[in-house]
């Protein structure tokens, strides 16, 4: 297409379309890749006191995060954060598959089913981590009284982190669960019309037609829950006080982010903190979209 | 032989209502456990032995009168009523206008602009937040709903969202527009902007859902009482209730009871809009 060859009409439509993105595209710009450089320009920086400027240091913040004071919290919070992770998108996709399977039908009550599991989809995440805290509360809380246990939920380093993965799976299972639904119903009604005639009964169904046929839905949804673990932030807030004992063994990375940004105002270490979560989604998405080839069936 | 099978369908249809019925009480006890501390005295609430589930001697409303006064509530819905509002009106607007110029429109440089837009989806959102604090700090913003609103102004997956609606719309329809002599600002607005309406409603519901849930921004930009939105506040007040569990329920009720109302309502487009509007956690 050349500029003097361009029709009149090829012109407006031109101006019509740079016109209608402006808007979007300034934004982005201002918002996000204006911002995206400037964390990455900020972590070489070390953030000065009130009144004095920032210090260039080089890659001095990152030599501290990785291998220096600081590595000891940057990779105990990847590791919770990991931790976080392994137990937040098995179980919340496991489960929600299963539910999606037994929902798969016309049945009584089933839209009742299906606004009860998302519920907490529309609910405020700081409500939500309040009532759990006080659920697992140690003295006064539904759960140990129940079960007449005396079990430190949230403030015993080896399970505060489980606590928390918990309340995690209860909050996105519902909407894992709406997604495998979607999936389900695009798989055709005929091919278990024919595996029943072969004589398979519903197992059988389930693994060699809808395993299959829903892996597509099963890899966007575990990919979007993965990174979704890993900036995990708003549950771990709120049910760990900062006098919490388990917290330096259940503070996520983004969490780190938080704290040495804006509470300890140390603006060029979090950028930093940042930019390495970053660097760590971007290899695993690639590694993911790599994987995508082989686990994915492709009809 | 009917017979057998009959029962074995019934079986089947007890044992798959018997997995839900487990899997929604699990869902729902954490809030009926949140409303029923809400009315009870912070003596019951705490009392163990013998353990109680409902409220004795009466039920105490008093609790959320008691939060509501000490938090004013009704700034803080009123917060958090503006920001929703401005960021779905800012989102949709910007969204489709360039979805349909992404969608439907030939322009030099669209494919280099569009990668910029999915570039955007691509990066977790938490590594724009301290430039965005900085410039909202420099403009003296803190603590007004323009700063609430700020990162939310265009979204880069509202766009892709919108593009997707436009390209699956017919071509014919433009055309025969384009013969009545319309240019293509009118045949967006006639034309093509209703016809998008049920993925700008999945827009609309989704952008105002997850402004409602966001805690770190508010946290970030709004440390005030008076200028933040239900969810930063509830982190303040976990500080100060911190052994006062019928209040704290209790604002966390009055805190998400709106949005569940509403859910509940329009719960059928509720979950379509999240759901199709699934790509960005």
């Amino acid at each position: 297409m050349k500029k003097n060859k361009m029709s009149a009409a090829m012109k407006r439509e031109e101006r019509w379309g740079w016109a209608f993105v402006f808007p979007t595209m300034l934004g982005l710009l201002i918002l996000n890749f204006y911002p995206l450089f400037n964390t990455i320009y900020q972590s070489f920086f070390k953030t000065g006191d009130f009144g004095l400027g920032n210090i260039f240091v080089g890659l001095k913040n990152y030599q501290n995060l990785l291998m220096g004071a600081g590595s000891g919290e940057l990779y105990q919070a990847l590791w919770n954060t990991v931790k976080y992770a392994i137990i937040e998108v098995p179980f919340s996709v496991i489960i929600a598959m299963l539910l999606a399977v037994l929902l798969n039908r016309k049945m009584v009550g089933r839209s009742v089913y299906r606004t009860i599991f998302f519920l907490p989809m529309v609910c405020a995440p700081a409500a939500v981590a309040m009532v759990w805290k006080w659920l697992y509360n140690q003295q006064f809380g539904l759960i140990n009284n129940v079960f007449h246990a005396k079990i430190a939920w949230i403030s015993d380093p080896k399970i505060a982190w489980i606590s928390i993965a918990i309340i995690g799976v209860w909050s996105i299972l519902g909407y894992n669960m709406v997604l495998f639904i979607g999936g389900l119903q695009e798989i055709p009604k005929d091919y278990y019309e024919a595996a029943r005639i072969d004589g398979a009964n519903g197992f059988q169904q389930f693994l060699h037609i809808t395993v299959p046929l829903l892996s597509p839905t099963t890899f966007f949804i575990v990919q979007t829950r993965i990174i979704g673990a890993l900036t995990v932030f708003d549950l771990m807030f709120m049910v760990m006080d900062k006098t919490n004992v388990a917290l330096n063994k259940t503070q996520s990375i983004v969490y780190l982010f938080y704290k040495y940004s804006f509470t300890n105002n140390n603006k060029g270490v979090g950028a930093a903190i940042v930019v390495i979560l970053l660097v760590f989604i971007m290899i695993l998405t690639a590694i993911l979209q790599k994987l995508e080839k082989t686990i994915v069936y492709h009809a | 032989m009917l017979e057998s099978y009959t029962m074995k369908t019934r079986l089947t249809k007890f044992v798959i209502h018997l997995i839900l019925i487990i899997f929604s009480l699990i869902m729902i006890i954490p809030f009926v456990w949140m409303i029923l501390t809400a009315l009870k005295t912070n003596q019951e609430a705490i009392s163990v032995s013998p353990f109680i589930f409902l409220p004795q001697n009466g039920w105490h409303w008093e609790n959320f009168v008691t939060v509501w006064k000490n938090y004013n509530f009704l700034i803080l819905y009123w917060n958090t009523l503006l920001m929703i509002f401005f960021r779905v009106v800012c989102a949709c607007l910007t969204a489709t206008m360039a979805g349909y110029a992404f969608g439907r429109l030939r322009f030099r440089g669209k494919n280099v602009l569009f990668a910029l837009v999915l570039i955007q989806m691509m990066v977790p959102s938490q590594i724009f937040i301290i430039p965005q604090y900085l410039m909202v700090s420099k403009m003296g913003m803190l603590n007004t709903t323009f700063g609430l609103v700020f990162p939310g102004m265009v979204t880069a997956f509202g766009t892709y969202l919108l593009k997707t609606g436009y390209e699956g719309l017919p071509r014919d329809l433009e055309e025969a527009a384009g013969i009545d002599g319309c240019n293509i600002g009118q045949k967006f607005l006639k034309i093509m902007m209703p016809l998008t309406r049920s993925a700008m409603v999945s827009l609309g519901i989704f952008t105002a859902v997850f402004a409602f849930k966001d805690l770190m921004w508010p946290m970030i930009v709004s440390s005030k009482a008076e200028t933040t939105t239900l969810s930063a506040a509830l982190a303040k007040m976990q500080g100060q209730f911190s052994s006062d569990y019928p209040a704290m329920m209790a604002a966390a009720v009055l805190a998400i009871m709106p949005m569940v109302i509403i859910y509940i309502i329009f719960q059928k487009q509720f979950v379509e809009g999240i759901a199709t509007s699934g790509g960005k956690l």
